[in-house]
């Protein structure tokens, strides 16, 4: 029994994990570019961008994992548009209200959520083919890997192109190259961290 | 599932139905949250760019399409400032939204950023506290000011890397002292402002006279 126990947890953790490393949404599975380029112009938006992707990712891959088998196949597309336009639209009102101080911070990145392709991705990928359980901690994994992909890239843009880090001076903005900051810098940076992450984290 | 005409229409009818009556449940109960969240917003930069005050007079005005709104704070009756929640839209990318607080004669007192999506590190360094752009309108008389930046012939010292930014931010404080005139019954109409775009100038007949004007040039 107990033996058994285990065996789940490790499953459970191993599928997990994937999303973070061997399938690593920015770096392997290159989905979401638009988003990452965009919002990664300090480790402070990256960060926030990816935890605001996070939660809307694992709330639409369990409800599409519950209505999977009510969706016709030749309509699957569109449902899962309408279900995770409606929750992105839930959520910003929610934080608006409530939360305003994040809102305030993270609220720019909201909208853009609705047209990032991971979550289209992994509820076509992953969701509308297992159980709630899973597609929850799918949800998980890819949404950290996203989170600290996007962290990682808009740290070393931010050190890079204005000299801070999580909105802390490191007393050089005035010598850094500038355009790090700007879209430029931003293929730059994204091309060479995943040249790394592939050749040293993922075998 | 295998698909049918008519399963589809259904599943699909029936989907958009849910979500639809779930954005409209909870648009319902956060629309009143939403409104007083935004108008504590508003409460904290007025309290920000005006002396003590206990009621506050709203005014609306246009420019440029814009909506400004312009507020005269009172102290037991008597006039203590006017703000007024400014916009451009010569931004970078998105509006630049400034609350900009003024007293009776004119100076200008503090300046609050409403709302902006400047590129970080470079526009959007006018949010700082003590940036270059605050700190060279700060405590200065505007009717004796240029508001435009330095490049330009006017008074405001720009961020660094970020003219455009910087140009919104004048034109939007430009804006915000052609509203206060109005406000304060120095002139009858807004204004139009100069465009943040334009590159020359500063020789524009408005500035530099104490006396307020009246009516139209």
């Amino acid at each position: 029994m107990a033996n058994r126990v285990t065996t789940f947890l490790k499953d459970k953790l191993l599928l997990t994990w994937r999303g973070v490393i061997k399938e690593n949404p920015t770096f392997v599975l290159v989905l979401g570019m638009c988003p990452t380029l965009g919002t990664t112009t300090s480790a402070e938006n990256g960060f926030g961008m990816g935890v605001a992707t996070m939660a809307v990712l694992i709330m639409s891959n369990i409800v599409i994992s519950l209505i999977k088998n009510v969706i016709p196949d030749k309509v699957r597309i569109p449902a899962f548009i309408v279900v995770i336009a409606s929750f992105v639209t839930v959520i910003q009102m929610l934080m608006q209200a409530f939360v305003p101080s994040l809102y305030a911070s993270l609220g720019v990145f909201i909208p853009l959520i609705v047209v990032n392709c991971i979550i289209l991705g992994r509820a076509e990928a992953f969701a509308s083919k297992n159980n709630a359980l899973d597609s929850a901690l799918d949800g998980v994994g890819i949404g950290l890997g996203f989170t600290l992909s996007l962290t990682v890239i808009g740290a070393v843009r931010e050190v890079l192109g204005s000299g801070a880090i999580f909105g802390y001076d490191l007393g050089c903005g005035d010598y850094m190259p500038l355009v790090f900051v700007l879209a430029p810098g931003g293929f730059l940076v994204l091309g060479f961290l995943m040249v790394l992450f592939n050749k040293f984290l993922k075998k | 599932m295998k698909s049918s005409l008519k399963n589809m229409v259904l599943v699909l009818f029936c989907i958009t139905l849910i979500s639809s009556a779930c954005v409209g449940f909870v648009n319902m109960i956060t629309e009143e949250p939403i409104a007083e969240a935004k108008a504590a917003a508003v409460k904290a930069a007025l309290a920000e760019v005006l002396p003590e005050f206990d009621a506050t007079e709203k005014s609306e005005h246009t420019a440029d399409e814009l909506l400004i709104i312009a507020y005269k704070a009172t102290k037991d009756g008597e006039v203590v400032g006017y703000a007024v929640e400014s916009a451009t839209k010569s931004g970078f990318s998105g509006l630049v939204r400034l609350m900009v607080g003024f007293d009776t004669k004119g100076t200008v007192l503090n300046v609050n950023v409403l709302e902006q999506a400047e590129t970080p590190g470079l526009g959007a360094k006018m949010t700082e506290e003590g940036n270059p752009l605050v700190e060279s309108v700060k405590g200065k008389s505007a009717p004796q000011f240029n508001f435009k930046v330095r490049k330009d012939g006017g008074d405001i010292d720009a961020l660094t890397a970020a003219t455009i930014s910087s140009r919104a931010y004048a034109e939007a404080l430009a804006r915000a002292y052609s509203v206060f005139k109005v406000v304060a019954g120095w002139e009858k109409e807004v204004q139009a402002t100069t465009g943040a775009s334009q590159t020359k100038g500063g020789e524009d007949s408005n500035h530099g006279n104490f006396e307020p004007k009246r009516g139209k040039e």
